[in-house]
C-alpha cells in the first residue's frame, strides 16, 4: 500500500480496495516504526489524521468524493496548520501553534487529503542538506549516511521512504527539486504567483513558491489542482484560471523542442550524473522531442543574484520574531535591548543568522546600489535570458544537481561549496519560472534527478514531458532498500 | 542678527477608512486594547498584507485637492526598525514612488493675506501601535489597536515662516482634509499629527541652516508654542556663535520646552527596499478622473463663492467656509431665513460666540440650523426685536424648544397693537410730570435725546416686548 502513488490509492479508495483510514493507520504505523532512522517528521497528527481519513470515507461511501479524498499526506513544517505546532524547523517556533491554516494546507484539506503530520526541514527553509533543523539533521533514505537535500528535505524523505505517497514543500531556491532529485522522487515549483503564499512562513518572498513533492508527474498533476488558483489575501498570486493538469499527460511529444543550456552542462557537473541526464534526453528524443542547444549567458549571475536578493528578503521578513508576541523568548530580558539580542541570539540557528547578516549588510544605506539594486538588475538579465531562450524551444532540460546526494556534514563547514549545490536551481526562482526535478537515474546507488524548466504558467507542458518520460522509464518507481518492504 | 526662521512640517494624517490598509481589522478609536489586530496586524508567520483601495482613493482625492501630480505607478518599500509595536519589524511605507508628487495650495493668515505654500509629496503607510508605559511596573504593554492604520504623511516645502504660519497651514490642511472626508482630523485623538523641521538663518540669506526635527505635536497650541520656543532656544545658540545641532527633538508641553531624544530612538539606517509582498500600485487615468468627479466643493472655492453669492467680505467668508459642517449650517440657515448676511452674523457672532464659550463644535450645536433660522426670520416680521432674539436663542440652546415654541411660552412676541401701547404711552407720560415739562421747554435738537426717556420707561413697563418703532410714533403725537 506504501508503494502506491496517489492515482493508484485514489482509485484503490474509490473502488473499495481498502479504506482511508487502513492506509492511514499503515502509514501512521511506518511513520511510527521507521521515521527514527530518517528524522522525517517533526510532528504527526494521528488522531486528527484518523478522524480526517473517517470523514474522507464517509464521503466515499457516499459517492461524493473528488479525485484526492482520503489520500494521505504530509505537510513541510513551513505551513501553518491551525490548531497543529508549525515549528519551521527553528527553535523561535517551537512553541507556535497558529490559529489559521495555509491556503495551501486550507485547499488540500478541502480536496479531501489526510494530514499525517509535519516534515523536517532546514531552519526558515535555508539550506541544500537539511542539516540546519533544530530537530535534527533528515537522513536520505537511499543511504542514511548522505543528506536528503533541502529544504524540502523531511518531505521529499517521507515520500522516498514509503511514508507518504505525497507531501508538500516550498521552493526558493531549489528546495523542492534538489531534495526530489537527491530522494528519487518527482517534484514541481510552480511559477510564481500560481500557488497562495498566505499562511507559508516567509523566507524570501519574491522567489517562495509551494508545490508538490510525490512519486510521479501524474500525483504532481493531481496535487497541483488543487493546491493551484488565486488567492486574494495574497497580492502576489495570480489571478488566472486553474487549467486540467491531467488532460493532457499523455500527450506525444512529438514536435517538443527541448533546450539545453550549454552553461549546465559544462564544468561542475559531475561525469556520472551528465551521463544519466544525456540518457533521460535521449529518451525523450526517442518519444519524438528535438533537442536544441542553447545558451543563458548570464548563468554566471545566478548564485551572487540570488545571495543578496534572498538574504536581503530574509533579514527583514525574519524580523518578527523578536520575542514580543509569540515564538521563543529569551529567559529574564534586562531590557528591550537583551530581549531582541538574547532571543535572536538563543532561537535563531548559525545559518539564518549569516543570512539576516548577509541580507542587512546589502540594504544597508551606502550599499544598497552595490549590492540589491545591481542584483535587480543582475535578476532581469537573468530572466530575460530565459525568455529568450523560449522563443526558441518550449522546455529546457538539464541536470537538477551537480551530483547526487552528499554526505552528511560534507559541506556543513563550508557554506560556499553549499550554496554551489543549488547552481542549476536558483535562475527558476529568479526568473519566476516552474521547475521540475524527474527522477532519471541512478549514480553508486543514489537517485539523480532531470530538471524540466518551463514557461511562465507552462506546468503542463513540463507535467506532459515528465509523464510521458515515465511512461517509458522505471527510474521514478525505484525505491531504496531499507524503507522497502516493511 | 535678525534670523529668519525656515520651517517644513510633515503631518501624519489618518484616513477613515473603515479598516486597516493592509488588513480586514476595523480602525476603530478606543476599543480595548489588541480587540482589533488580526493576525495580519499581529504579523504572524506566513501573514501577508492586502491593499485597501479606499486608503488608495483617499490619498489620490487629496494629491487632486491640492493640484498634485498623481503617482500613476506608486510602490510600497519596507522601513527596517525594531521596536515592540512595530510588528513585522518593519512599517510597509512608500520611499522613492509616493502616490502624490508635488503640490500646493493657500493659506490666509490672520491679517488678511493669502500665502502658498508648497507640498513636497504625500505618501501610503500604516501606523505602529503603541506602547503602554504607564499601568505596567517595570513593563511596557503592547496595544496593536493602531497598527495598520493608513496614514498620509504629507510633507511640505520648508516654505513656512513663523507659528503662526505653520499653524495656518494645518489649519487649512485640516479643512482641505475634512472636506474631502478622507480624514476626521481628531488631533486628540491623534488623527492628525505633525513633525516640524525648522531651523534659522540670517535674515536676507538664502542658504539652509541647520535644522532640527520636533517630532510628534499633537494640537495646534502646541505646534505653535513648539515652534516659538525652538526659534527662541536656536537663536540663542547662533546669538552666541554656537551652532544647532542636526537632530530630532521632542516637545514636552507640561514644561514648554523640547528636547533632544534619546539615540536609541533615532534609528539612522531604515534600510529601505521595494515591499516584495505588495505589487506597485498603477493608476489608470480613467480612475484618477473617476475620483474626481467625486470631490466635494473644497474650502477656498466655497470661501469664493460665499463671498460672491452672498456679498460676504472675504475673512466673513473664510471663517464660514472653514470647515464643511459649519459651512453647510450656515447655508440652511441663510436659505430658510432669506437673509445672508443677517444668518452670517448670527452664525459668526452669536453662534460660534456660544460653542466656543462651550468648548463644543458644531457638530453637537443644540440649536438646529431649522430652529436658527425661524429665529431670524422672527426679527425679520418684527415679531421680536434684535435684543429678545438673544434671549430666545439663549432659551434654544437651553433646549427650550424652537423659536417660536420659546417665544410663545415665555411671552415675549413683541407688542405692536396700538391700543395697547397707547395706554403704557399714556400711563408713563402721566407719571413722568417733570420730564414732560423738560421736554416741551427743549428745542428740537434736545427733545431728540430726551424722547429716549420715554420709550426706554415704555420698553420697561412692556418688558422689553414693546415695538420700538410704534412707541417712538406715539409719543412723538402725544407730546406734541
Amino acid at each position: 500500500m506504501h508503494n502506491q502513488t496517489v492515482a493508484q490509492l485514489a482509485r484503490g479508495l474509490r473502488e473499495k480496495q481498502f479504506s482511508s483510514v487502513e492506509v492511514t493507520r499503515h502509514l501512521l504505523e511506518r511513520i511510527a516504526g521507521l521515521d527514527a532512522q530518517y528524522n522525517s517528521f517533526i510532528t504527526t497528527c494521528e488522531d486528527a489524521a484518523l478522524a480526517s481519513a473517517r470523514a474522507a470515507d464517509d464521503r466515499l461511501a457516499a459517492g461524493d468524493a473528488g479525485p484526492l479524498t482520503g489520500i494521505p499526506l504530509a505537510h513541510k513544517d513551513i505551513f501553518c496548520t491551525s490548531g497543529v505546532r508549525t515549528s519551521c524547523g527553528s527553535r523561535m517556533l517551537d512553541n507556535f501553534v497558529p490559529p489559521y491554516d495555509a491556503t495551501v494546507v486550507e485547499r488540500l484539506r478541502d480536496a479531501g487529503t489526510v494530514t499525517l503530520g509535519k516534515t523536517n526541514m532546514d531552519e526558515f527553509a535555508m539550506g541544500s542538506s537539511n542539516e540546519n533543523s533544530y530537530y535534527g539533521a533528515v537522513k536520505n533514505p537511499w543511504d542514511t549516511n548522505c543528506v536528503p537535500g533541502g529544504s524540502s528535505g523531511g518531505s521529499a524523505a517521507a515520500v522516498a521512504a514509503g511514508l507518504v505517497p505525497a507531501a508538500s514543500g516550498t521552493d526558493t531556491g531549489g528546495s523542492i527539486r534538489q531534495p526530489a532529485a537527491f530522494c528519487g522522487i518527482t517534484g514541481l515549483k510552480p511559477t510564481y504567483g500560481r500557488i497562495s503564499r498566505l499562511g507559508m512562513v516567509a523566507f524570501a518572498s519574491s522567489l517562495d513558491q509551494a508545490g508538490p513533492m510525490a512519486r510521479t508527474a501524474e500525483d504532481c498533476a493531481l496535487l497541483l489542482e488543487a493546491m493551484a488558483g488565486h488567492d486574494p489575501r495574497d497580492s502576489t498570486s495570480v489571478n488566472r484560471p486553474v487549467p486540467d493538469y491531467c488532460a493532457d499527460l499523455d500527450k506525444p511529444l512529438e514536435g517538443l523542442r527541448i533546450g539545453l543550456p550549454r552553461e549546465y552542462f559544462g564544468e561542475g557537473l559531475q561525469a556520472a550524473t551528465g551521463d544519466c541526464i544525456q540518457a533521460a534526453l535521449k529518451e525523450l528524443e526517442n518519444q519524438g522531442a528535438s533537442l536544441v542547444e542553447v545558451s543563458l549567458p548570464n548563468s554566471h549571475l545566478t548564485i551572487p543574484t540570488y545571495y543578496i536578493i534572498a538574504p536581503a528578503e530574509a533579514s527583514t521578513n525574519l524580523s518578527r520574531y523578536d520575542g514580543v508576541r509569540y515564538g521563543y523568548r529569551c529567559d529574564n530580558p534586562a531590557d528591550l535591548d537583551d530581549l531582541y539580542t538574547r532571543t535572536r541570539e538563543e532561537g535563531f540557528g548559525d545559518e539564518v543568522k549569516r543570512r539576516i547578516l548577509v541580507g542587512t549588510y546589502a540594504l544597508s544605506a551606502g550599499y544598497y546600489d552595490a549590492y540589491y539594486r545591481k542584483a535587480q538588475q543582475a535578476r532581469r538579465l537573468i530572466r530575460d535570458d530565459f525568455l529568450a531562450c523560449f522563443e526558441q524551444v518550449d522546455v529546457i532540460a538539464g541536470p537538477t544537481t551537480p551530483g547526487p546526494a552528499f554526505g552528511l556534514g560534507e559541506k556543513s563547514d563550508d557554506p560556499v561549496a553549499m550554496y554551489l549545490e543549488d547552481v542549476y536551481t536558483l535562475a527558476v526562482n529568479l526568473a519566476g519560472l516552474p521547475g521540475m526535478s524527474v527522477p532519471a537515474g541512478l549514480v553508486e546507488g543514489k537517485p539523480v534527478g532531470l530538471q524540466l524548466i518551463g514557461r511562465h504558467f507552462e506546468e503542463a507542458r513540463l507535467l506532459n514531458t515528465a509523464h510521458r518520460f515515465q511512461q517509458a522509464t522505471d527510474w521514478h518507481t525505484r525505491a531504496p532498500s531499507q524503507g522497502g518492504n516493511a | 542678527m535678525q534670523w529668519e526662521p525656515v520651517i517644513g512640517l510633515e503631518v501624519h494624517l489618518q484616513l477613515a477608512t473603515r479598516s486597516k490598509i493592509f488588513s480586514g481589522s476595523p480602525t476603530t478609536f478606543g476599543a480595548e486594547p489588541n480587540t482589533q489586530a488580526s493576525a495580519v496586524d499581529l504579523a504572524m508567520p506566513g501573514m501577508l498584507p492586502v491593499l485597501n483601495e479606499q486608503a488608495v482613493r483617499f490619498a489620490v482625492m487629496f494629491g487632486l485637492g491640492i493640484g498634485a501630480e498623481i503617482g500613476k505607478r506608486s510602490v510600497f518599500d519596507r522601513k527596517n526598525y525594531f521596536y515592540p509595536d512595530l510588528p513585522k519589524g518593519y512599517q510597509i511605507s512608500q520611499f522613492s514612488d509616493p502616490v502624490v508628487g508635488r503640490g500646493h495650495f493657500e493659506i490666509q493668515l490672520e491679517d488678511g493675506s493669502s500665502r502658498e505654500i508648497g507640498i513636497t509629496r504625500a505618501h501610503l503607510e500604516e501606523d505602529a501601535g503603541k506602547s503602554l508605559h504607564e499601568d505596567f511596573h517595570g513593563q511596557t504593554g503592547i496595544d496593536l489597536n493602531r497598527a495598520g492604520t493608513p496614514l498620509l504623511e504629507i510633507v511640505s516645502e520648508p516654505d513656512l515662516r513663523n507659528a503662526a504660519e505653520a499653524v495656518a497651514y494645518l489649519k487649512a490642511l485640516h479643512s482641505l482634509v475634512t472636506y474631502l472626508g478622507i480624514s476626521d482630523g481628531n488631533m486628540a485623538e491623534g488623527s492628525m499629527r505633525c513633525d516640524i523641521n525648522i531651523s534659522l538663518r540670517p535674515a536676507g540669506s538664502d542658504t539652509l541652516g541647520t535644522r532640527a526635527e520636533i517630532k510628534n505635536v499633537n494640537s495646534f497650541r502646541f505646534v505653535e508654542k513648539a515652534i516659538q520656543h525652538e526659534i527662541d532656544r536656536q537663536s540663542d545658540i547662533l546669538d552666541d556663535g554656537g551652532q544647532v545641532v542636526q537632530e530630532t527633538r521632542l516637545y514636552d508641553a507640561d514644561r514648554n520646552e523640547t528636547r533632544p531624544m534619546r539615540s536609541k530612538e533615532v534609528a539612522n539606517d531604515y534600510r529601505y527596499f521595494p515591499e516584495p509582498d505588495l505589487l506597485p500600485v498603477v493608476l489608470e487615468d480613467a480612475w484618477i478622473e473617476a475620483v474626481r468627479e467625486t470631490l466635494p466643493e473644497l474650502p477656498w472655492e466655497k470661501r469664493h463663492r460665499f463671498a460672491n453669492q452672498y456679498q460676504l467680505n472675504d475673512y466673513d467668508a473664510g471663517v464660514l467656509a472653514a470647515s464643511r459642517p459649519l459651512a453647510d449650517y450656515f447655508e440652511a440657515v441663510a436659505r430658510d431665513a432669506g437673509d445672508a448676511k443677517i444668518a452670517a452674523n448670527w452664525v459668526q457672532v452669536e453662534l460660534l460666540g456660544r460653542l466656543n464659550r462651550d468648548e463644543r463644535g458644531i457638530e453637537s450645536c443644540p440649536v438646529p440650523a431649522t430652529h436658527l433660522a425661524q429665529l431670524i426670520q422672527r426679527i425679520l416680521d418684527n415679531s421680536i426685536s434684535g435684543k429678545i432674539a438673544k434671549q430666545v436663542f439663549e432659551a434654544m440652546w437651553a433646549g427650550e424648544g424652537d423659536a417660536d415654541t420659546v417665544i410663545a411660552a415665555r411671552g415675549l412676541k413683541q407688542v405692536s397693537d396700538t391700543g395697547e401701547l397707547e395706554a403704557m404711552v399714556d400711563q408713563v407720560i402721566a407719571g413722568s410730570a417733570a420730564q414732560v415739562e423738560q421736554y416741551l421747554a427743549a428745542d428740537e435738537g434736545k427733545r431728540k435725546k430726551l424722547v429716549g426717556y420715554f420709550v426706554g420707561q415704555v420698553m420697561k413697563l412692556s418688558k422689553g416686548q414693546a415695538n420700538p418703532q410704534v412707541v417712538n410714533e406715539l409719543l412723538a403725537r402725544k407730546l406734541g
